[in-house]
């Protein structure tokens, strides 16, 4: 069972604020999907091999051979604030 | 046997960049970019733009199974990626790309010398990741108001190698790391001189406390420093009573003490899933190849080096604990007598490399030869070799501009000869003492030869001369 203490460790683990609207609202709905996993586990895997991925696939390489990257001031463009080139975030801690 | 008496336990966790591939780990974006400026090498994968593919560079692969070999590890069979999610700027997707319960390689280990003699260390497992960001601090880290980011070293693959706690003092993780790096560049995989290609995280715990992990240690003496510190720190707090609880601590470089981060993240905390964009890997079938075409270990070649040159142990070690030394040893050893090349490379050239901090490609190799070759044709003395090498290093020049510049060619043997006759003549008073059995007026009289020489006069030969003369 999630409780409010969880919802909100999962919202700041998102980065996520939430209102206390929010997580009366989400609260149940988190447990819902929980709910459905444990609907999932029941379900009787004996003999049957662990699925990795969806696609029947393995080995998809690339080879080691350099292709164009973008200029500083393509990379720059998506950043709301770049001093000297470099990206500018608040400080982080 | 080493009693460990605080019982200390260290276990590391190092962060090897792959630097020597062109390029990142999951897109085209070159790897050359130590002199650029920040933000030009990279691109929508790279940068985390929404609808971008990651692709998995073969070569990186390879170089990560050569690593699993030379680690003696096993290749797993199945290998796959996943997400491991937190918001730290460094990271612009909000998640790395790494590895978890299926990585590359596991179970190996390293064997280095310990504080009783040969110390196996193992190596839980080394598995593949991709590097963040490079964050940049006005300031010091605490005190900063923004955060710059360069994210040009985003996307280069990296290796994480995790050991086992098996280290019991800071000097034996000091010797694993060097063996460590020192393993790295005979594989050619990887530059240890530029920045940021190892990093280092280092678990500790002593006996009755828990363990501390100690982040963002950039160098292989850091490592030592910030270990001992932690020791200390962490007896202090039993000491007083207190509980050395486990958490998470960075290593401030420059004040050399290691400080808590009280990070509120938890490892269940990083909500870790199979990466969807990458497929699994199945390439243990590349390790019988892989491994055929391995280079020559520092272990092998410290054996080799006994055996076919007919040094010593103590030099072979010395010499293969850095490729870059091994070759310059063999290239000479090759032309001369590989003895005499073993203790002018190791015991003097090294010696006179590490007082300068230069490294080896500071000295050319031909050099090393016409000093070797002056040598053995009896034309310098040891002294005037030793002085050769050392203004080789400081002003430049060839060994023969040295050799006529500071009139170090050796005197004949003859003019020795004489110098010594004259010695003899001149200081009477210490013939006498030599006589009376004052084994130390002998010194006073080769200093008279010596300076009658000049200096260019060998000293052996000088005392031979004067033993010969005075019966
Ligand atoms: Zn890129």
């Amino acid at each position: 069972m999630i409780g409010k203490k969880d919802l909100e460790h999962i919202g700041w683990l998102a980065r996520l604020e939430l209102s206390e609207e929010d997580k009366e609202k989400y609260t149940p709905k988190l447990n819902s999907i929980l709910d459905y996993f444990g609907e999932i586990d029941k379900a009787d895997t004996e003999g049957v091999e662990p699925l990795y991925h969806v696609l029947p696939m393995n080995n998809v390489f690339r080879e080691d051979v350099p292709t164009r990257s973008l200029s500083q001031e393509e990379a720059l463009s998506n950043a709301p604030k770049n001093q000297d080139g470099f990206i500018k975030a608040p400080r982080m801690m | 046997m080493y009693e460990n008496p605080d019982g200390v336990m260290i276990g590391l966790e190092v962060h090897v960049q792959l630097n020597k591939l062109r390029t990142k780990v999951f897109c085209g974006c070159t790897t050359d970019y130590h002199n650029d400026p920040p933000n030009s090498h990279v691109c929508p994968v790279c940068l985390g733009l929404p609808g971008s593919l990651p692709v998995i560079n073969k070569k990186a692969v390879e170089a990560a199974i050569k690593v699993g070999l030379a680690l003696n590890c096993t290749i797993e069979e199945h290998t796959q990626f996943y997400r491991k999610n937190y918001y730290y700027p460094d990271l612009p997707k909000g998640f790395q790309i790494t590895q978890y319960d299926f990585p590359i390689s596991s179970g190996g280990y390293i064997t280095i010398e310990g504080e009783d003699g040969e110390h196996r260390v193992g190596i839980t497992r080394a598995h593949m990741e991709e590097d963040p960001g490079r964050l940049v601090h006005e300031g010091t880290i605490d005190k900063s108001k923004y955060t710059l980011i360069d994210y040009n070293r985003s996307g280069m693959a990296l290796l994480e190698v995790v050991s086992d706690p098996d280290m019991r003092s800071p000097k034996e993780a000091r010797r694993y790391l060097d063996k460590l790096r020192n393993i790295l560049e005979y594989l050619d995989i990887f530059d240890g001189d530029l920045e940021g290609a190892l990093r280092v995280d280092a678990n500790i715990s002593i006996m009755g406390g828990q363990r501390a992990e100690i982040k963002n240690i950039s160098s292989h003496k850091g490592a030592e420093r910030a270990l001992l510190f932690e020791i200390v720190r962490q007896k202090n707090v039993l000491r007083r009573g207190g509980v050395v609880v486990q958490e998470t601590r960075h290593f401030d470089e420059a004040r050399e003490i290691t400080l808590s981060m009280r990070s509120k993240e938890e490892a269940h905390d990083y909500r870790y899933f199979p990466e969807p964009d990458l497929v699994p890997l199945k390439i243990s079938g590349w390790a019988p190849a892989i491994k055929a075409i391995l280079p020559e270990l520092p272990d092998a070649r410290r054996l080799r080096f006994v055996e076919q040159y007919g040094i010593t142990d103590d030099h072979a070690k010395a010499l293969t604990s850095e490729r870059k030394f091994a070759i310059f040893y063999e290239d000479v050893a090759k032309k001369v007598d590989p003895k005499m090349a073993a203790v002018w490379v190791c015991d003097v050239l090294k010696g006179e490399l590490n007082y300068r901090d230069l490294p080896v490609e500071a000295f050319n190799k031909e050099h090393m030869l016409s000093v070797i070759y002056l040598l053995m044709n009896k034309k310098i003395t040891e002294d005037g070799a030793v002085d050769i090498i050392r203004t080789l290093l400081d002003k430049g020049g060839t060994p023969d501009e040295v050799v006529k510049e500071k009139g170090l060619l050796k005197v004949e043997d003859d003019i020795v000869s004489t110098a010594a006759e004259e010695a003899i003549k001149e200081n009477l008073q210490a013939v006498a003492d030599y006589r009376a059995g004052k084994e130390k007026a002998l010194n006073s009289l080769v200093g008279a030869v010596m300076k009658k020489t000049k200096g260019r006069a060998d000293a052996r030969t000088a005392r031979e001369i004067l033993l010969d003369k005075l019966g």
